[in-house]
């Protein structure tokens, strides 16, 4: 079997016990919150008897280890349950928001990614030039500000004082492509402010470092162009990190992005889970823990692999 | 522009519906604006966008389910119930026509609107009622009506047109229960998770936490409600996102904007706050039951030592009214005007120290989960107190499960109170001696008593004479310091009219009220 094959199977197989434990310790967690989703629900108006009669139909009277079987049995079956809160399928909330993280996700690194490598490049080509200072202290303060702060500032300047972009990110099923993209300029601005500083940061540190290298003094001293240097000669070789602040910046736009999901009311999985916390509705906490976990690991496997494939000598070990 | 706050019995709806200026000029000439302001007609169509809080992504359109505003105003624009609550706090008719109780209040007729006819086109009668009634009690019920409806022992469809209700004990307040947001009808065997109702909107799309859609009903019966083409619902749990979805423009009404910025609000342009009293109280709640606070000297001095005005000026920035240390709001018709206002007195509360003789600090248990501005409302108190040689201790509790916790724990605990549409409903669920939230633990069978007649009581001086004796012993011998009364705030755009300022439930209805004065 070739190597690369046979890594990425063991870390499939790897991969799925990670999750199975992340399903064991989120299960756990939502056992020890105080209160149930019978509870939760009724909020103020809870009397014992309408609590009991919930619990009652939703078998949460049962011991909490038959609970996890049913749900995992069920999830082995391809079947992620019913919300205990609005008895709606679990696919079906969860789908629909899954599709507009994805969704803003995608754009957000669109946007995002080229610009932050092509910054990079460009900072190490002029380095110690006014544009790479400009753009350290940008990027600096950019990476500085919380999430929340940066899409307030958008919304205050360019949907209040100058309304260029709506403030409100809602989307829903039937809105078109064009709709869609519209809404979502203002939160795509924001997580690209945030990941670009990040990626255009560790982009220039990784061809900087090779930069140092003595094959890099070599190709100066034939009297090669910068430019051709950093592209042709020093970008191959820093391949392998910039891939990784990549992907752990794609990783961080499905998962981690819920301030912004907030200021924005962006209906995205984040928000989903934080309802869904806050109600105690476990089948849709696990369903969502789930899927953040299988993001982070297919993720990091895709980054290995990469990193693999860009490197001759990892591609080819003796 | 900014909607002048006035006592009720001026007829707040009139200010309203006119301008900011007609507002003022009907302030000094009631009667003769009145006119004018009604002449401007409302107009139809448009596409009306709400933005509200209390929105999750575990919402259901069950009316059962409902706990927060962003569903019960949904709940309202596919649905009415049998009765519908006025500016001045009285039960009007709304499926129900008209409605009689017997002598001794154990059994009430409701005769039914008829020719109403559902969504789906059949027309509602007694049977649709007593289905949409039943489904908020008996043992298998999950509803949060479900404790409001105890005392029903049986609902039955007397005549097509006309349900009896029959109860355990005497209640003269029912109707009043009847108007409950949960009690929405709908007709006989329908499913309540896709409601069909009688009301002013038909929803069309309903994703939970994110938007409900819906379109204005062809058919609907009620005069002069129901104004707009189609109705958008957004879900925006964050006040900074609905203010700024308001000023751009993307919603025209949003509730709740933070009453720290509500001021600056007011003068944006194109946009207007919208300020109506409320029943909701901020308490700080004592445990009678627990030394130190089973002695009522230091109750009266911790009541007496509280600068109410300040905490109304510096916490809620102006948008509420002073408490008096009891829980029935100033519009309530049963209100004890006659009860002296407690103000901020050093002097007063030093010789009740004095009395109660104890020694030490004071721990007052607080965290911006009893209410938001709790932490600096108890840091403020602690200054009052120290004027008259009391030394409170602000202890901070931390937010997430202060109500399991903290609460019903400690002895001295802020707490939040969102009020209830009637005095009764108010004094037995936090009051009397058995009620599960008698958050002070005060016990007093000649209260409980007050409350049972007053209950069965249909002769409304008689009854005004019962509340106001249970109104004065918790004003005297209570665990509750009431500093304030919170206002609900709203905002809308200049060009959307028609608010109806109800004190409770305040707001629920917008979606067949308001209307674009553009149009």
């Amino acid at each position: 079997m070739h190597p690369i094959l046979a890594l990425v199977l063991r870390r499939l197989a790897l991969g799925a016990l990670s999750l199975w434990a992340v399903s064991l310790l989120i299960f756990a967690g939502t056992e020890i919150l105080p209160g149930d989703v019978a509870e939760a629900m009724l909020g103020q108006s809870a009397t014992p008897e309408a609590v009991a009669a919930i619990r009652r139909e939703l078998g949460l009277d049962r011991p909490a280890w038959e609970r996890y079987l049913d749900w995992l049995v069920g999830l082995l079956q391809g079947d992620l349950g019913t919300s205990y809160a609005n008895r709606m399928p679990v696919a079906e909330l969860v789908g629909e928001r899954l599709a507009n993280t994805l969704f803003l996700a995608g754009v957000a690194a669109a946007v995002a990614v080229p610009l932050a490598v092509g910054l990079g490049i460009a900072a190490v080509r002029w380095r110690e030039s006014v544009l790479d200072r400009l753009l350290s202290a940008m990027t600096l303060s950019a990476i500085s500000m919380p999430e929340f702060f940066i899409g307030y500032a958008l919304i205050y300047l360019f949907a209040v004082t100058w309304p260029l972009a709506p403030p409100i990110a809602t989307v829903y099923p039937g809105m078109d492509l064009a709709a869609r993209l519209k809404v979502v300029v203002l939160p795509v601005a924001a997580l690209a402010l945030v990941t670009v500083a990040h990626m255009m940061r560790m982009t220039r540190a990784a061809i900087l470092n090779v930069m140092e290298s003595p094959y890099i003094e070599t190709a100066e001293l034939k009297g090669l162009a910068r430019s051709r240097i950093v592209l042709r000669h020093a970008l191959p070789n820093a391949l392998s990190p910039i891939i990784n602040v990549i992907v752990i910046n794609l990783a961080y736009l499905v998962v981690g992005v819920v301030v912004v999901e907030v200021v924005f009311v962006y209906p995205g999985l984040g928000q989903l889970m934080v309802d869904a916390v806050a109600k105690r509705d476990v089948p849709l906490v696990q369903a969502c823990g789930m899927i953040f976990a299988a993001t982070y690991i297919l993720l990091n496997l895709t980054a290995d692999v990469l990193a693999i494939l860009t490197n001759p000598r990892l591609l080819h070990p003796r | 522009m900014r909607t002048t706050r006035q006592p009720l019995s001026l007829r707040r709806r009139t200010f309203l519906q006119g301008s900011a200026l007609a507002g003022t000029a009907a302030l000094l000439l009631p009667g003769l604006m009145a006119s004018r302001v009604r002449a401007a007609a409302p107009k139809r169509g448009g596409h009306l966008v709400l933005a509200l809080d209390g929105a999750s992504a575990t919402d259901s359109l069950d009316p059962a389910t409902y706990t927060a505003t962003y569903m019960q105003t949904v709940g309202y624009q596919w649905g009415n119930c049998l009765v519908e609550i006025d500016e001045q706090v009285q039960p009007i008719p709304e499926l129900a026509e008209s409605w009689e109780p017997t002598p001794d209040a154990t059994k009430w007729v409701f005769k039914l609107r008829r020719g109403v006819t559902f969504h789906n086109g059949k027309e509602m009668d007694a049977e649709d009622v007593v289905y949409s009634i039943d489904h908020h009690r008996g043992p298998e019920s999950k509803s949060g009506a479900k404790g409001y409806l105890t005392m029903i022992k049986a609902v039955k469809a007397t005549d097509k047109y006309e349900v009896t209700f029959e109860l355990d004990s005497p209640y003269a307040d029912l109707p009043y229960v009847l108007s409950d947001y949960h009690l929405l009808i709908v007709p006989k065997g329908s499913d309540f998770t896709r409601p069909i109702g009688t009301g002013p909107f038909v929803i069309k799309e309903f994703e939970p936490g994110v938007r409900t859609f819906a379109e204005r009903n062809p058919n609907y019966w009620k005069e002069g409600r129901g104004w707009v083409d189609s109705i958008e619902t957004l879900a925006i749990n964050d006040p900074t996102a609905r203010i700024a979805a308001l000023q751009a423009g993307q919603a025209h009404f949003v509730n709740n904007p933070d009453p720290k910025t509500a001021k600056l609000l007011a003068r944006a342009p194109g946009v207007k706050l919208i300020d109506v009293p409320g029943a909701g109280h901020r308490t700080f709640a004592m445990r009678t039951d627990t030394p130190p606070f089973d002695n009522n000297h230091l109750r009266l001095a911790l009541k007496w030592g509280i600068d109410r005005e300040e905490i109304l000026t510096k916490v809620l920035n102006g948008f509420g009214r002073v408490g008096n240390d009891q829980p029935i709001p100033d519009f309530d018709p049963f209100f004890n005007r006659e009860l002296p206002q407690r103000t901020f007195d050093p002097e007063k509360a030093a010789f009740h120290w004095k009395k109660a003789d104890i020694t030490g600090k004071i721990p007052l248990h607080v965290a911006d989960a009893a209410w938001t501005g709790a932490v600096d409302a108890a840091q403020l108190y602690r200054e009052h107190l120290a004027k008259a040689g009391i030394e409170l201790e602000v202890v901070r509790e931390p937010n997430d499960g202060y109500w399991s916790n903290v609460w019903m724990k400690k002895p001295f605990v802020g707490s939040y109170w969102g009020g209830r549409p009637t005095a009764d409903l108010m004094l037995s669920v936090a009051y009397r001696s058995d009620a599960p939230w008698n958050e002070t633990f005060w016990k007093r069978p000649e209260f409980d008593r007050l409350l049972d007649q007053a209950r069965g009581e249909l002769d409304p001086n008689k009854r005004r004479e019962l509340y106001w004796e249970a109104q004065r012993m918790i004003w005297q011998e209570g665990g509750e310091v009431i500093p304030v009364f919170n206002n609900h705030l709203f905002g809308a755009r200049d060009n959307v009219d028609g608010f109806v300022p109800v004190p409770v439930l305040t707001g629920l209805r917008a979606a067949e009220q308001l209307y674009f004065t553009d149009r």
